[in-house]
Protein backbone atom coordinates (compact mmCIF):
# COMPACT_ATOMS: atom_id res chain seq x y z
CA UNK A 1 0.00 0.00 0.00
CA UNK A 2 0.78 3.53 -0.90
CA UNK A 3 2.24 5.54 1.84
CA UNK A 4 0.59 8.37 0.28
CA UNK A 5 -3.11 8.07 -0.68
CA UNK A 6 -3.73 8.31 -4.65
CA UNK A 7 -6.18 11.75 -4.79
CA UNK A 8 -8.73 9.37 -6.58
CA UNK A 9 -8.87 7.75 -3.70
CA UNK A 10 -10.00 11.46 -1.85
CA UNK A 11 -12.18 12.13 -4.50
CA UNK A 12 -14.30 8.89 -3.66
CA UNK A 13 -14.12 9.24 -0.45
CA UNK A 14 -15.76 13.35 -1.24
CA UNK A 15 -18.29 11.63 -3.66
CA UNK A 16 -19.47 9.68 -1.25
CA UNK A 17 -20.59 12.40 1.50
CA UNK A 18 -21.66 14.31 -1.60
CA UNK A 19 -18.55 16.80 -1.17
CA UNK A 20 -21.11 18.75 1.91
CA UNK A 21 -19.17 20.59 4.35
CA UNK A 22 -21.49 19.33 6.90
CA UNK A 23 -19.03 16.03 6.19
CA UNK A 24 -15.79 17.33 6.72
CA UNK A 25 -14.93 15.51 10.00
CA UNK A 26 -16.25 12.38 8.21
CA UNK A 27 -14.37 12.73 5.59
CA UNK A 28 -11.48 13.28 7.06
CA UNK A 29 -12.32 10.20 9.24
CA UNK A 30 -12.64 7.78 6.28
CA UNK A 31 -9.44 9.47 4.94
CA UNK A 32 -7.61 8.39 8.58
CA UNK A 33 -9.06 4.99 8.58
CA UNK A 34 -8.31 4.07 4.92
CA UNK A 35 -4.92 5.77 5.12
CA UNK A 36 -4.10 5.27 8.96
CA UNK A 37 -3.13 9.44 8.70
CA UNK A 38 -3.92 11.78 7.35
CA UNK A 39 -1.04 13.37 4.57
CA UNK A 40 -0.86 17.08 3.40
CA UNK A 41 -1.82 16.47 0.27
CA UNK A 42 -5.02 15.14 1.21
CA UNK A 43 -6.38 17.90 3.62
CA UNK A 44 -5.49 20.25 0.69
CA UNK A 45 -7.62 18.59 -1.64
CA UNK A 46 -10.56 18.16 1.14
CA UNK A 47 -10.05 21.75 1.61
CA UNK A 48 -10.45 22.85 -1.83
CA UNK A 49 -13.09 20.25 -2.81
CA UNK A 50 -15.39 21.35 0.34
CA UNK A 51 -14.29 24.84 -0.04
CA UNK A 52 -13.60 24.83 3.58
CA UNK A 53 -10.27 26.73 4.46
CA UNK A 54 -7.27 25.37 4.88
CA UNK A 55 -6.47 26.79 8.83
CA UNK A 56 -9.56 25.80 9.21
CA UNK A 57 -9.01 22.10 8.38
CA UNK A 58 -5.91 21.61 10.02
CA UNK A 59 -7.44 23.38 13.47
CA UNK A 60 -9.93 20.25 13.21
CA UNK A 61 -7.41 17.63 12.22
CA UNK A 62 -5.11 18.58 15.03
CA UNK A 63 -7.74 19.27 17.77
CA UNK A 64 -8.66 15.80 17.87
CA UNK A 65 -6.65 12.62 19.06
CA UNK A 66 -8.33 10.16 16.46
CA UNK A 67 -6.43 12.08 13.69
CA UNK A 68 -2.85 12.04 12.94
CA UNK A 69 -0.98 14.21 10.79
CA UNK A 70 2.44 11.77 10.78
CA UNK A 71 2.56 8.38 9.20
CA UNK A 72 1.24 5.96 11.38
CA UNK A 73 2.60 2.21 10.94
CA UNK A 74 0.25 -0.72 9.53
CA UNK A 75 -0.03 -2.46 13.28
CA UNK A 76 -1.46 -0.19 16.40
CA UNK A 77 0.26 -1.22 19.66
CA UNK A 78 -1.33 0.51 22.30
CA UNK A 79 0.06 -0.98 26.00
CA UNK A 80 -1.91 0.14 29.21
CA UNK A 81 -0.49 2.12 31.81
CA UNK A 82 -3.14 2.42 33.95
CA UNK A 83 -3.14 1.71 37.93
CA UNK A 84 -4.12 -2.14 37.69
CA UNK A 85 -1.56 -2.82 35.04
CA UNK A 86 1.21 -0.65 36.42
CA UNK A 87 0.98 -2.54 39.72
CA UNK A 88 1.07 -5.91 37.73
CA UNK A 89 4.03 -4.98 35.42
CA UNK A 90 3.19 -2.53 32.82
CA UNK A 91 6.31 -0.92 32.81
CA UNK A 92 8.34 -4.07 32.03
CA UNK A 93 5.76 -4.50 28.96
CA UNK A 94 6.40 -1.36 27.90
CA UNK A 95 9.89 -1.61 27.87
CA UNK A 96 9.58 -4.59 26.22
CA UNK A 97 8.58 -3.00 23.55
CA UNK A 98 10.46 -0.26 23.22
CA UNK A 99 13.59 -2.53 23.27
CA UNK A 100 11.84 -4.82 20.60
CA UNK A 101 10.88 -2.18 17.97
CA UNK A 102 12.99 0.17 18.54
CA UNK A 103 10.86 2.86 19.34
CA UNK A 104 9.18 5.45 22.28
CA UNK A 105 5.68 5.94 23.08
CA UNK A 106 3.89 8.28 20.18
CA UNK A 107 6.22 7.04 17.69
CA UNK A 108 6.25 5.16 14.47
CA UNK A 109 9.18 2.63 12.69
CA UNK A 110 11.36 3.37 10.20
CA UNK A 111 9.68 0.60 8.03
CA UNK A 112 5.85 1.79 9.12
CA UNK A 113 5.40 -1.43 10.56
CA UNK A 114 4.28 -0.24 13.89
CA UNK A 115 2.84 2.54 16.29
CA UNK A 116 3.44 2.62 19.89
CA UNK A 117 0.97 4.12 22.10
CA UNK A 118 0.26 3.86 25.68
CA UNK A 119 -3.42 4.11 27.16
CA UNK A 120 -4.11 4.87 30.70
CA UNK A 121 -7.24 2.02 30.48
CA UNK A 122 -8.54 -0.62 28.28
CA UNK A 123 -11.47 -1.61 30.55
CA UNK A 124 -10.43 -5.17 31.63
CA UNK A 125 -8.13 -4.97 34.58
CA UNK A 126 -8.22 -8.17 35.34
CA UNK A 127 -6.27 -9.08 32.53
CA UNK A 128 -3.47 -6.68 33.68
CA UNK A 129 -0.81 -5.98 32.10
CA UNK A 130 -2.57 -5.43 28.94
CA UNK A 131 -1.27 -4.71 25.34
CA UNK A 132 -3.62 -4.07 22.59
CA UNK A 133 -2.89 -4.67 18.61
CA UNK A 134 -4.70 -3.37 16.19
CA UNK A 135 -7.71 -4.04 18.47
CA UNK A 136 -6.86 -6.91 19.81
CA UNK A 137 -6.19 -7.58 23.69
CA UNK A 138 -3.55 -9.86 24.92
CA UNK A 139 -3.65 -10.06 28.54
CA UNK A 140 -1.54 -11.69 31.67
CA UNK A 141 1.55 -9.92 29.42
CA UNK A 142 4.79 -11.02 30.50
CA UNK A 143 8.15 -9.82 28.69
CA UNK A 144 8.28 -12.91 26.90
CA UNK A 145 5.13 -13.09 25.98
CA UNK A 146 5.07 -9.39 24.67
CA UNK A 147 8.13 -10.63 22.62
CA UNK A 148 5.90 -13.81 21.12
CA UNK A 149 3.15 -12.03 20.40
CA UNK A 150 4.84 -8.87 18.56
CA UNK A 151 6.81 -11.41 16.12
CA UNK A 152 3.27 -12.11 14.99
CA UNK A 153 2.70 -8.93 13.64
CA UNK A 154 6.25 -8.51 12.18
CA UNK B 1 -35.96 48.09 16.66
CA UNK B 2 -36.83 48.14 20.02
CA UNK B 3 -34.86 50.06 23.28
CA UNK B 4 -33.01 48.84 26.26
CA UNK B 5 -32.44 50.94 29.10
CA UNK B 6 -30.23 49.81 31.80
CA UNK B 7 -27.52 50.86 34.40
CA UNK B 8 -23.97 50.85 33.69
CA UNK B 9 -21.83 51.74 37.23
CA UNK B 10 -24.80 54.12 38.34
CA UNK B 11 -25.07 55.67 35.01
CA UNK B 12 -28.17 55.11 32.53
CA UNK B 13 -27.40 53.75 29.37
CA UNK B 14 -29.58 52.98 26.17
CA UNK B 15 -28.97 49.86 23.60
CA UNK B 16 -30.99 48.60 20.82
CA UNK B 17 -31.54 44.42 20.46
CA UNK B 18 -28.56 42.69 19.53
CA UNK B 19 -25.89 44.86 21.32
CA UNK B 20 -23.40 43.16 23.80
CA UNK B 21 -22.88 44.94 27.45
CA UNK B 22 -19.77 46.07 25.92
CA UNK B 23 -20.59 47.35 23.09
CA UNK B 24 -23.13 49.56 24.85
CA UNK B 25 -20.56 50.59 27.49
CA UNK B 26 -18.20 51.58 24.97
CA UNK B 27 -20.82 53.75 23.04
CA UNK B 28 -21.38 55.63 26.24
CA UNK B 29 -17.79 55.97 27.27
CA UNK B 30 -17.52 53.67 29.63
CA UNK B 31 -14.09 52.30 29.49
CA UNK B 32 -13.50 48.31 30.15
CA UNK B 33 -10.68 46.41 30.04
CA UNK B 34 -10.46 44.16 26.84
CA UNK B 35 -7.69 42.19 24.79
CA UNK B 36 -9.45 40.11 22.63
CA UNK B 37 -12.45 42.38 21.36
CA UNK B 38 -11.61 44.36 18.36
CA UNK B 39 -14.86 46.18 16.37
CA UNK B 40 -14.25 44.45 13.48
CA UNK B 41 -14.57 41.35 14.33
CA UNK B 42 -17.49 39.38 15.96
CA UNK B 43 -16.93 38.46 19.46
CA UNK B 44 -14.75 36.05 20.70
CA UNK B 45 -15.00 35.48 24.64
CA UNK B 46 -11.20 34.36 24.28
CA UNK B 47 -9.61 36.74 27.17
CA UNK B 48 -12.53 36.85 30.03
CA UNK B 49 -10.85 40.04 30.72
CA UNK B 50 -14.06 42.62 29.84
CA UNK B 51 -15.90 40.48 33.10
CA UNK B 52 -17.89 42.40 34.68
CA UNK B 53 -20.71 42.09 37.89
CA UNK B 54 -24.20 42.35 36.35
CA UNK B 55 -27.49 42.21 38.92
CA UNK B 56 -30.44 41.00 37.44
CA UNK B 57 -33.51 41.15 39.60
CA UNK B 58 -31.30 41.24 42.67
CA UNK B 59 -28.90 38.25 41.83
CA UNK B 60 -25.60 39.26 41.07
CA UNK B 61 -23.73 36.75 38.54
CA UNK B 62 -20.58 37.48 36.69
CA UNK B 63 -20.50 37.72 33.04
CA UNK B 64 -18.42 38.60 30.36
CA UNK B 65 -19.53 41.69 28.53
CA UNK B 66 -18.24 41.36 25.22
CA UNK B 67 -20.40 37.95 24.92
CA UNK B 68 -23.44 39.16 26.98
CA UNK B 69 -26.61 40.52 25.26
CA UNK B 70 -27.89 43.80 26.64
CA UNK B 71 -31.19 43.09 28.98
CA UNK B 72 -33.82 45.55 30.61
CA UNK B 73 -33.07 46.59 34.05
CA UNK B 74 -29.51 45.07 34.77
CA UNK B 75 -27.20 46.70 36.64
CA UNK B 76 -23.71 46.54 35.87
CA UNK B 77 -20.86 47.20 37.68
CA UNK B 78 -17.53 47.24 35.89
CA UNK B 79 -15.20 47.92 38.70
CA UNK B 80 -16.06 45.94 41.58
CA UNK B 81 -13.67 44.44 44.47
CA UNK B 82 -14.61 40.82 42.68
CA UNK B 83 -14.16 42.03 39.42
CA UNK B 84 -10.66 43.83 40.14
CA UNK B 85 -9.74 40.42 41.53
CA UNK B 86 -10.95 38.53 39.14
CA UNK B 87 -8.94 40.48 36.35
CA UNK B 88 -6.29 40.66 38.31
CA UNK B 89 -5.76 37.01 38.32
CA UNK B 90 -6.78 36.63 34.48
CA UNK B 91 -3.49 39.35 34.27
CA UNK B 92 -0.75 37.27 36.30
CA UNK B 93 -2.27 34.00 34.51
CA UNK B 94 -1.65 35.53 30.78
CA UNK B 95 1.82 37.34 32.32
CA UNK B 96 2.66 33.96 33.07
CA UNK B 97 3.05 33.35 29.16
CA UNK B 98 4.10 36.82 28.41
CA UNK B 99 5.38 38.73 31.00
CA UNK B 100 6.67 42.23 28.71
CA UNK B 101 3.31 42.36 26.58
CA UNK B 102 2.63 46.83 26.96
CA UNK B 103 -0.79 46.08 27.13
CA UNK B 104 -0.48 43.37 30.25
CA UNK B 105 2.23 45.38 31.92
CA UNK B 106 -0.54 48.43 31.29
CA UNK B 107 -2.96 47.02 32.64
CA UNK B 108 -1.26 44.56 35.21
CA UNK B 109 -0.01 48.44 37.06
CA UNK B 110 -3.75 49.75 37.33
CA UNK B 111 -4.87 45.85 38.91
CA UNK B 112 -1.61 45.43 40.70
CA UNK B 113 -1.02 42.06 39.10
CA UNK B 114 2.30 40.62 39.80
CA UNK B 115 3.79 39.34 37.05
CA UNK B 116 5.64 36.70 38.65
CA UNK B 117 2.60 35.32 40.49
CA UNK B 118 2.71 31.90 38.68
CA UNK B 119 5.02 29.92 36.86
CA UNK B 120 6.79 31.60 34.21
CA UNK B 121 5.73 29.23 30.79
CA UNK B 122 6.80 32.00 28.06
CA UNK B 123 5.12 30.99 25.33
CA UNK B 124 4.11 34.52 24.25
CA UNK B 125 1.23 33.89 22.77
CA UNK B 126 -2.08 34.64 24.54
CA UNK B 127 -4.79 32.91 22.39
CA UNK B 128 -6.91 36.40 22.07
CA UNK B 129 -7.65 34.75 18.22
CA UNK B 130 -7.33 38.62 16.93
CA UNK B 131 -4.79 36.87 13.89
CA UNK B 132 -6.44 34.23 12.92
CA UNK B 133 -9.72 35.54 13.18
CA UNK B 134 -8.83 39.09 11.33
CA UNK B 135 -7.30 36.63 8.61
CA UNK B 136 -10.35 34.80 8.62
CA UNK B 137 -12.97 37.41 8.86
CA UNK B 138 -11.73 40.67 7.36
CA UNK B 139 -9.11 39.87 4.86
CA UNK B 140 -10.60 36.35 4.21
CA UNK B 141 -7.40 35.22 3.14
CA UNK B 142 -7.34 32.22 5.89
CA UNK B 143 -3.31 31.93 6.27
CA UNK B 144 -3.28 31.32 9.96
CA UNK B 145 -5.27 29.37 11.88
CA UNK B 146 -4.95 27.52 15.76
CA UNK B 147 -3.78 23.79 16.13
CA UNK B 148 -3.86 21.43 18.83
CA UNK B 149 -5.66 22.40 21.87
CA UNK B 150 -5.67 23.24 25.61
CA UNK B 151 -2.10 23.25 26.97
CA UNK B 152 -0.92 22.72 23.25
CA UNK B 153 -3.07 25.42 21.35
CA UNK B 154 -0.71 27.45 19.31
CA UNK B 155 -1.14 29.59 16.25
CA UNK B 156 0.10 28.61 13.19
CA UNK B 157 0.79 30.12 9.82
CA UNK B 158 -0.14 27.83 6.24
CA UNK B 159 2.72 27.86 4.57
CA UNK B 160 1.41 27.94 1.10
CA UNK B 161 -0.72 30.16 1.57
CA UNK B 162 1.20 33.11 3.87
CA UNK B 163 4.59 32.48 1.41
CA UNK B 164 1.33 34.15 -1.57
CA UNK B 165 -0.44 36.46 0.64
CA UNK B 166 1.25 37.57 3.92
CA UNK B 167 3.97 39.59 2.44
CA UNK B 168 1.82 42.29 1.10
CA UNK B 169 -0.94 42.20 3.58
CA UNK B 170 0.49 41.80 7.13
CA UNK B 171 -2.50 43.43 8.62
CA UNK B 172 -2.40 41.36 11.68
CA UNK B 173 0.86 42.32 12.73
CA UNK B 174 -0.47 45.54 14.55
CA UNK B 175 -3.31 43.30 16.36
CA UNK B 176 -0.97 41.28 18.24
CA UNK B 177 -0.75 42.18 22.04
CA UNK B 178 2.74 40.21 22.09
CA UNK B 179 4.90 40.20 19.20
CA UNK B 180 4.08 36.65 19.14
CA UNK B 181 2.38 36.59 15.98
CA UNK B 182 5.60 38.57 14.22
CA UNK B 183 7.99 35.68 15.72
CA UNK B 184 5.91 32.99 14.13
CA UNK B 185 5.41 34.34 10.61
CA UNK B 186 9.31 35.10 10.84
CA UNK B 187 9.81 31.58 11.40
CA UNK B 188 7.46 30.17 9.09
CA UNK B 189 9.05 32.56 5.91
CA UNK B 190 12.38 31.30 7.20
CA UNK B 191 11.38 27.26 7.13
CA UNK B 192 8.78 27.36 4.51
CA UNK B 193 9.97 30.75 1.67
CA UNK B 194 12.92 31.83 2.72
CA UNK B 195 13.60 32.72 -0.99
CA UNK B 196 11.21 35.98 0.07
CA UNK B 197 13.71 36.68 2.97
CA UNK B 198 17.05 36.46 0.54
CA UNK B 199 15.77 38.13 -2.15
CA UNK B 200 18.18 40.99 -0.49
CA UNK B 201 21.50 42.04 -1.64
CA UNK B 202 23.05 38.39 -0.36
CA UNK B 203 21.62 37.06 -3.16
CA UNK B 204 23.29 39.66 -5.40
CA UNK B 205 19.90 40.57 -7.01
Amino acid sequence: MDTIMELDNIDRIIDKHHGEASALLQILLDIQSENRWLPWEALARVSERLAVPLNRIQHIATFYKAFSLVPKGRHRVHICVGTACHVRGATRILDTVEEAIGIKPGETDLDLNFSLETVNCLGCCALGPVMEVDGKVHGKMSPVKTSQVLKIYE
Amino acid sequence: MSEIQFEIDGSIVTATEGMTVLGVAQKAGIYIPTLCHHEKLEPFGGCRLCIVEVEVKGWTKLVVSCVYPAEKDIIVRTRSEKVDRIRKTILELLMAHAPDAPELVKLAKVYGADKDRYEKDPSFCIHCGLCVRYCNEVTGKNAIGFVDRGINKEISFIPQIAAVECNDCKQCFPLCPTSYLQAAFVLTQALAFPSAVNSGPETGE
